[in-house]
């Protein structure tokens, strides 16, 4: 598996950390027990596409949302973490 | 119709031409007591002690492809009871002692092979935490030995004992843990549960969970709608999916875990060993085939097949343990998917609906909990309440912040 970083280009898997689903991107600011528990912890699961936070660890250092098939690891898209945050804003 | 020595020496002086299915085949009836989805060692088990334990007999399970297909027939075999954490050490506990009466139980020969584990450590630290885990395992009424890198050497002589990096400073012995044949578990249970009245539904996919005003009230599937009052989801790398088709969304993240057999060999390895530093471990079939594995790829798939970079990183740790392993050739390698909680623990818990059980997040123990795990969950789902060796296995925990972390590695769904 391969994963184009667009700030250094196609790269092997290894040089990437896994962190797990983009649910990592939407920490609460609230005080609240149970919306930490659903950010934590609960989680889609899906068999088809699904977006999650990578890091280009041995490389740029950047963080990547990647949206990645979960039956066929075929990658249909990888952006800066920071411009889907700010996208989000 | 019973197994035993004479049985199989009349068959083979008759040609083989007694031997009948070990369970029916039926067609699944409009309604059950208590229905089953997934027909893998956890289901099964749940649905022989809800026979058996619970006198609960009009049960279904249903399983999409067919009996053993899944991770009950794809796994490294591993049985064991050295776990550290209240809760699961009693668990783990309970789980070991059926098996070792489970081939009488069941009469069915499960090749229980109670050859001995042994955990190696590198270092004073390593050393310090396994006698602390060695302590915790007599004291649940297991047994562990601490041996010395002597007494590991009269057991294992092949492995690198002067590896630079690594060198054995010993090991925690754990005789009465070993190994069985995995998809014999599969067959011997779903034979004792047939016999005992339960249809075992093969061919049949569930695609919707019918509830009513917070009620389950049955199944939708691909051999028609099925009502049961009662509903257990057994269904390991695909609790999340199944937990959806009834709304909830559970704590369980699915990897991918790779597994390797090598040709087959004489005798070499008696008991199964593992090499924490390299997250490794290996036995040797009954075949000769010498069984091994590694950590988990690391992202979430639900492929049933790994990736090269862990496969590499299996290669080179089994050649740092024991170099001889280079001369073996592979024979075959298979990803499982596993259902993995942010504790590493697993969940055996009613849901927020009424008449709807889980018992999932195994991530990769479950082969050791079959017996355990159908034991709890056919408790849970007759009495409606835990029992007391799986009771602090809750979806609750993650909300209170009652964790089970044995590795104490964190929230992370992929770290444990």
């Amino acid at each position: 598996m391969r994963i184009n970083c667009p700030l250094c280009g196609k790269r092997d898997r290894r040089e990437f950390y896994y962190m797990g689903s983009d649910d990592y991107m939407r920490r609460p600011q609230e005080q609240d027990h149970q919306a930490m528990h659903r950010y934590l912890h609960l989680r889609d699961n899906p068999t088809g596409l699904g977006p999650e936070l990578w890091q280009h660890e041995a490389g740029c250092g950047a963080w990547l949302v990647v949206e990645r098939n979960m039956s066929t690891h075929e990658i249909r898209s990888v952006a800066l973490a920071e411009t889907v945050a700010r996208a989000v804003k | 119709m019973g197994y035993n020595a004479f049985r199989v020496f009349k068959e083979g002086l008759t040609g083989n031409k007694g031997w009948r299915p070990a369970w029916r085949d039926p067609e699944p009836k409009a309604e059950y007591d208590v229905i089953i989805i997934g027909g893998g060692g956890h289901g099964l088990s749940t649905a022989y002690y809800l026979a058996k334990n619970h006198g609960i007999t009009n049960v279904a399970v249903l399983e999409k492809g067919y009996i053993g297909g899944g991770n009950v027939g794809r796994n490294t075999t591993i049985v064991r009871a050295n776990y550290f954490l209240p809760g699961n050490s009693e668990f783990y506990s309970h789980s070991l002692k059926l098996w070792e009466g489970l081939e009488q139980e069941l009469n069915y020969n499960a090749m229980m092979s109670q050859r001995g584990i042994i955990n190696l450590f590198h270092s004073d630290g390593q050393r310090d935490a396994f006698a602390r885990r060695g302590n915790m395992m007599v004291n649940q009424g297991d047994d562990a030995i601490l041996l010395s890198p002597d007494g590991v050497r009269q057991h294992a002589p092949f492995i690198d004992f002067e590896n630079t990096r690594f060198p054995i400073y010993g090991g925690l012995y754990h005789p009465r843990g070993g190994s069985a044949r995995h998809d014999a578990v599969a067959w011997g249970y779903a034979r004792g549960a047939d016999s005992q009245g339960v249809d075992i539904i093969q061919n049949c996919e569930v695609s919707g969970i019918d509830i009513e005003g917070g009620r389950v009230t049955g199944v939708q599937t691909s051999r028609g709608p099925i009502r049961a009052k009662r509903v257990g989801i057994v269904t390991a790398g695909r609790s999340g999916q199944v937990a959806a088709m009834a709304g909830l969304k559970i704590p369980v993240e699915s990897h991918i875990l790779q597994a390797f057999v090598s040709e087959g060999l004489k005798p070499t390895i008696d008991n199964v060993i593992s090499f924490g530093m390299g997250h490794f471990y290996i036995s040797q079939s009954d075949k000769g085939g010498l069984v091994f594995g590694g950590d988990l790829d690391f992202y979430a798939s639900y492929a049933q097949r790994g990736n090269l970079p862990m496969m590499e990183h299996v290669m080179e740790a089994a050649m740092t343990l024991m170099p001889a392993i280079g001369k073996a050739k592979v024979l075959r390698s298979w990803g499982g998917i596993m259902d993995m909680t942010p504790d590493g623990s697993f969940i055996i818990d009613r849901t927020e609906i009424d008449g709807l059980y889980m018992d999932c997040g195994w991530c990769y123990g479950g082969f050791k909990a079959v017996p355990a795990s159908g034991w709890c969950m056919a408790h849970l789902m007759a009495e409606d309440r835990p029992h007391e060796v799986a009771e602090r296995h809750t979806f609750e925990r993650f909300e209170t912040g009652d964790l089970m972390d044995e590795e104490g590695t964190g929230s992370q769904h992929n770290l444990h």
